[in-house]
């Protein structure tokens, strides 16, 4: 068969007739001879002593296998350590207990485990787990917990987990220039839940035959997840198995390990059964990480032309109760060093302070650190351009870095790879219209009528990473990628990739790269991952690092097997290797097209081996583990109409523009669905979406019900076009894409509604936008009582 | 717990099963009946996962009890397709590039069969209103939106199509 140009092409997704046909196996969906169900026992206190844990009840109900406490982990199920120790810092890393010990430390805290028959028996037995607790004060505000007289951790003084600076030229020399504005806003970015569609669990099964320990798991990185584990469990890492099957979801909540997914893992060793866990959405409402939680001072300094010479911020980062997985990286260095976002600043003075409070832990959300900057620098360009009278478009417009001077080092000492920002910005006001919607706005005032035209121009960082670089952030791993590139004796390929898609649709993409490159049908390429007994080493899907770093190992596996390929092919055509051209999946001799050999015949060459090279090992798979020299840095501009129904308060968003480039495109259908989904959570923070706490520490917000995912109904049709500025990081020029939609969308519809109430004078509006705290400001605004 | 008799006919195939009387439709059919297709996404009938059609409409499978669905017939996921041939619903999301994670799936399709039922040839607004029951995370909801409309042109065109799976 001719193969025709893959990559670019709208290729349907290889992994949906599983999905769509309702086979695909999700951790929940394991079934093993002689399952039993784990439930957990949770704190319903934010902060308390914990006097007596009473399991009889528990013990003597129907089904029940046993009921764990603290006490019976001890020296089996270690403290879970935190993989991203940011250094200069003065970073407090102290204990995590699996199942709290003394205190229980948040609402949703894990006092005790039952073990039972069904999932039901475990529920129910779980509810005759009798707990005392000495009740405590609780320290539930970000603001209140650097002077709290309470304390989360005994042996971290005002609850500070961090502080963390960085700094490039001199803000205070900028902003005393002669003629420059300083313009100051404080911002809250508020708390977010993740709301994977899937839920986590765990499933472990223990052999104690072999000393083999199975754990499938709702993972983004089953091999992070088993390195830890190994230390968390005190067990063998080769004798340890971590499959991450169909994961429905993750948004950075399914990176970390969890101190359940350890226990169950434990149990099933402990009561040679295999266990299951999964956790109902209540519990994950509590227990599994949020994200965001930021309050900003920020302060930009703007010469009268719109130059921008300075950025100042100073952040209080809320981690919750422990220090998750990656959480020290996410309001630092995921944070401070992109604020610069694609304009030349040349002072930026960044401060991040960290606390610890008695909520839910927090962590990577989608986008991690990147919309928490892209906020505040969108923010107060807007702030600024209309404290000059500005337009927005034109303050970017005259800030952006030039498509000529790339590789460019920002103020904060990283190096962006490549970027044409004032393409994609002209490209967006094209396609919106910019002066025509300009016009139907000032027509619309005229009729009192509240129009607003928001824009968000960004670059965002990741593909991570050079494993030096991550190394000397902190990070207690490498961050390059493996693959391997396997031939079958039949010619079929399949491919082995350290990544670990869950939704974002590389089975399709890499296998573009394997049919584009070694000339194969794409039928006859299968991409497997999430198992770390079949994959050599990975690091996981995260950071939109999937298809630049793991994409880039497939491409130089599937070059080695290329290699050797016309290797065995010129040595059985009796001709040197230089005389072969490949085309098509086929190596034929130059100026002789009829004397050659498929890539298929090939293969089954390289497996019978009667007849190779002197020397050469038979088989036909290459191996290649890619550690990038740079992260890659896409870019866009996003722009959105909305209006503000002066009655209500409610925002309506009337059209949605995103012009993003991600690099090189492998398959543009999947682009698409990556930056709709991206801009959906991203408008969502604006205007729906927050975790709200009381000040007893009890999330208001715990379920489905009460917080505001988002529907079909409340949502624009999108419009997306990209510009392609290839990157030089990577031999395919890709970069990622899986967080551009979230970074851009949320600043894009605050500027919109602020831009919408302009006239009235109001300034700025903290997020989510609802009706109520929109109506009020236009209350206040109006003269009226509020 | 005493177990209480429960009949119905899903996807074609007759069932009977002693169970709970507490026992969700959801879990009978995940872990009665092995169909693990239809999915538990939350605990307050807010997410959609777990929509089946229960004689021919659409119900959220975590708030019926089985007991409930006595002598019901019910479409799950995996009763959409006929003799292996995708149902025009499935064709349209691998088409249009309908789901990501693939968990909100099931439930969305038989949403949006139920839908097409009803309206089989619905406005880009009135498929989201119709979905509202239905959360997804991934999608941002364009490529489901344009998916139910892919699904209801192809059921229009092919006379004599099924609506639903049964």
């Amino acid at each position: 068969m001719a193969v025709t140009q893959v990559f670019g092409a709208r290729v349907r997704r290889r992994e949906d007739p599983r999905l769509i046909r309702g086979t695909a196996t999700y951790t929940d969906d394991v079934t093993l001879p002689g399952l039993c169900y784990a439930a957990f026992v949770r704190s319903p206190h934010a902060h308390a002593r914990i006097l007596r844990v009473d399991t009889s009840r528990a013990r003597s109900a129907p089904g029940v296998l046993g009921v764990f406490t603290a006490q019976d982990l001890e020296g089996k199920v270690n403290s879970i350590p935190c993989g991203w120790q940011v250094p200069n810092c003065d970073l407090k890393t102290p204990p995590h207990p699996p199942l709290a010990r003394d205190k229980v430390r948040f609402v949703g805290d894990a006092v005790a485990v039952v073990v039972a028959e069904s999932r039901a028996q475990a529920y129910d037995a779980a509810e005759l787990v009798e707990v005392d607790y000495e009740v405590l004060p609780a320290v539930v505000d970000t603001e209140a917990a650097l002077q709290s007289a309470t304390l989360v951790h005994d042996d971290v003084p005002q609850n500070r987990v961090l502080l963390w600076s960085v700094k490039g030229g001199d803000f205070e020399a900028a902003a005393r220039e002669p003629g420059v504005r300083v313009v100051r806003q404080r911002l809250v970015n508020q708390r977010l839940i993740p709301n994977a569609m899937e839920t986590r669990a765990a499933t472990a099964q223990y052999n104690p035959g072999t000393g083999e320990l199975t754990l499938w798991v709702t993972s983004q990185n089953p091999h992070i997840a088993r390195v830890i584990l190994s230390g968390v469990l005190s067990f063998p890492e080769h004798k340890l198995r971590v499959i991450a099957p169909e994961v429905g979801g993750g948004f950075g909540s399914k990176i970390p390990v969890y101190p359940e997914e350890a226990v169950v893992a434990h149990l099933a060793t402990r009561l040679a059964r295999p266990v299951k866990w999964a956790e109902t959405r209540r519990e994950n409402y509590l227990s599994t990480i949020h994200g965001r939680d930021h309050i900003t001072d920020a302060e930009i300094a703007v010469r009268p032309d719109g130059t921008v010479v300075g950025l100042r911020v100073r952040t209080l980062a809320n981690f919750g109760a422990y220090l998750s997985t990656a959480a020290p990286a996410i309001p630092t260095i995921l944070y401070g060093l992109v604020l610069s976002g694609p304009y030349r600043i040349p002072n930026i003075d960044c401060e991040v302070t960290g606390v610890f409070t008695n909520t839910t832990p927090t962590d990577a959300y989608r986008g991690a650190g990147r919309p928490e900057a892209t906020y505040v620098l969108e923010r107060m360009m807007d702030l600024a351009a209309r404290e000059l009278g500005m337009d927005p478009a034109e303050i970017r417009r005259r800030n952006l870095i030039p498509k000529d001077q790339f590789p460019y080092t920002v103020a904060t000492g990283i190096t962006y790879d490549s970027g044409d920002y004032a393409r994609a910005l002209d490209r967006a006001l094209e396609i919106l219209d910019y002066p025509k919607v300009r016009a139907e706005q000032a027509a619309a005032r005229q009729q009192g009528r509240y129009l607003g035209i928001g824009l968000s121009t960004y670059v965002e960082i990741c593909g991570a990473g050079p494993s030096k670089v991550v190394g000397a952030t902190g990070f207690a791993g490498g961050l390059w990628e493996s693959a391997v590139v396997r031939f079958s004796p039949t010619g079929k390929v399949t491919v082995f990739t350290g990544t670990s898609p869950h939704g974002q649709g590389e089975e399709t993409t890499f296998a573009q790269i394997v049919s584009q490159e070694l000339g194969v049908p794409l039928d006859d390429v299968e991409v497997l991952h999430g198992d770390t007994d079949s994959i050599l080493m990975g690091w996981g899907t995260y950071g939109s690092r999937t298809t630049p770093v793991g994409g880039t190992a497939v491409y130089l596996a599937a070059q080695k097997v290329k290699e050797k390929a016309q290797r065995i092919a010129a040595h059985q055509l009796e001709v040197s290797v230089d005389d072969l051209v490949f085309e098509n999946g086929r190596f034929h001799v130059r100026g002789a097209p009829d004397r050659g050999m498929t890539i298929q015949e090939v293969a089954l060459q390289a497996y019978l081996a009667w007849n190779l090279p002197e020397g050469m090992e038979p088989g036909l798979e290459g191996q290649a583990n890619w550690d990038p020299s740079n992260f890659v840095f896409p870019f866009g501009t996003h722009a959105c109409v909305v209006e503000v129904d002066p009655e209500t308060g409610q925002v309506r968003i009337l059209r949605y523009v995103a012009v993003d480039d991600c690099g090189r495109v492998i398959n543009p259908l999947i682009v698409d669905g990556q930056v709709h989904g991206g801009i959906v959570q991203g408008v969502a923070q604006a205007l729906w979406e927050a975790a709200r706490y009381d000040p007893a520490g009890n999330l208001l917000t715990g379920s489905m019900a009460d917080y505001a995912v988002p529907k079909a109904s409340w949502l624009p049709h999108l419009e997306c076009d990209r510009t392609e500025t290839p990157t030089p990081v990577n031999p395919l020029g890709v970069k990622g894409v899986g967080e551009t939609g979230t970074i851009a969308a949320t600043p894009c519809v605050v500027n919109a509604v602020m831009d919408a109430l302009s006239p009235l004078g109001i300034r700025h509006l903290d997020m989510p936008l609802w009706p109520e705290r929109v109506w009020q400001a236009i209350r206040q605004a109006k003269g009226g009582a509020a | 717990m005493t177990g209480v008799r429960v009949s119905m006919t899903v996807n074609g195939v007759e069932y009977t099963r002693d169970v709970e009387p507490r026992t969700l439709l959801v879990y009978f059919l995940r872990e009665h009946l092995g169909l693990t297709g239809t999915h538990v996404g939350c605990d307050t009938s807010t997410c959609g996962a777990c929509t089946v059609l229960m004689d021919g409409k659409a119900v959220k499978s975590c708030t019926v009890l089985a007991v409930q669905a006595e002598g019901a017939r019910i479409t799950t996921v995996e009763g959409l397709a006929r003799d292996g041939e995708l149902h025009p619903i499935q064709q349209a999301f691998w088409d249009e590039h309908g789901l990501q994670c693939g968990f909100c799936t099931p439930g969305m399709m038989l949403a949006a069969v139920d839908l097409l039922q009803r309206n089989p040839n619905p406005t880009e607004d009135e498929i989201r209103h119709a979905l509202e029951g239905n959360l997804c995370r991934c999608t941002g909801y364009q490529h489901i939106v344009n998916a139910v409309k892919a699904a209801a042109r192809a059921m229009g065109a092919a006379v004599g199509a099924p609506a639903g799976g049964e």
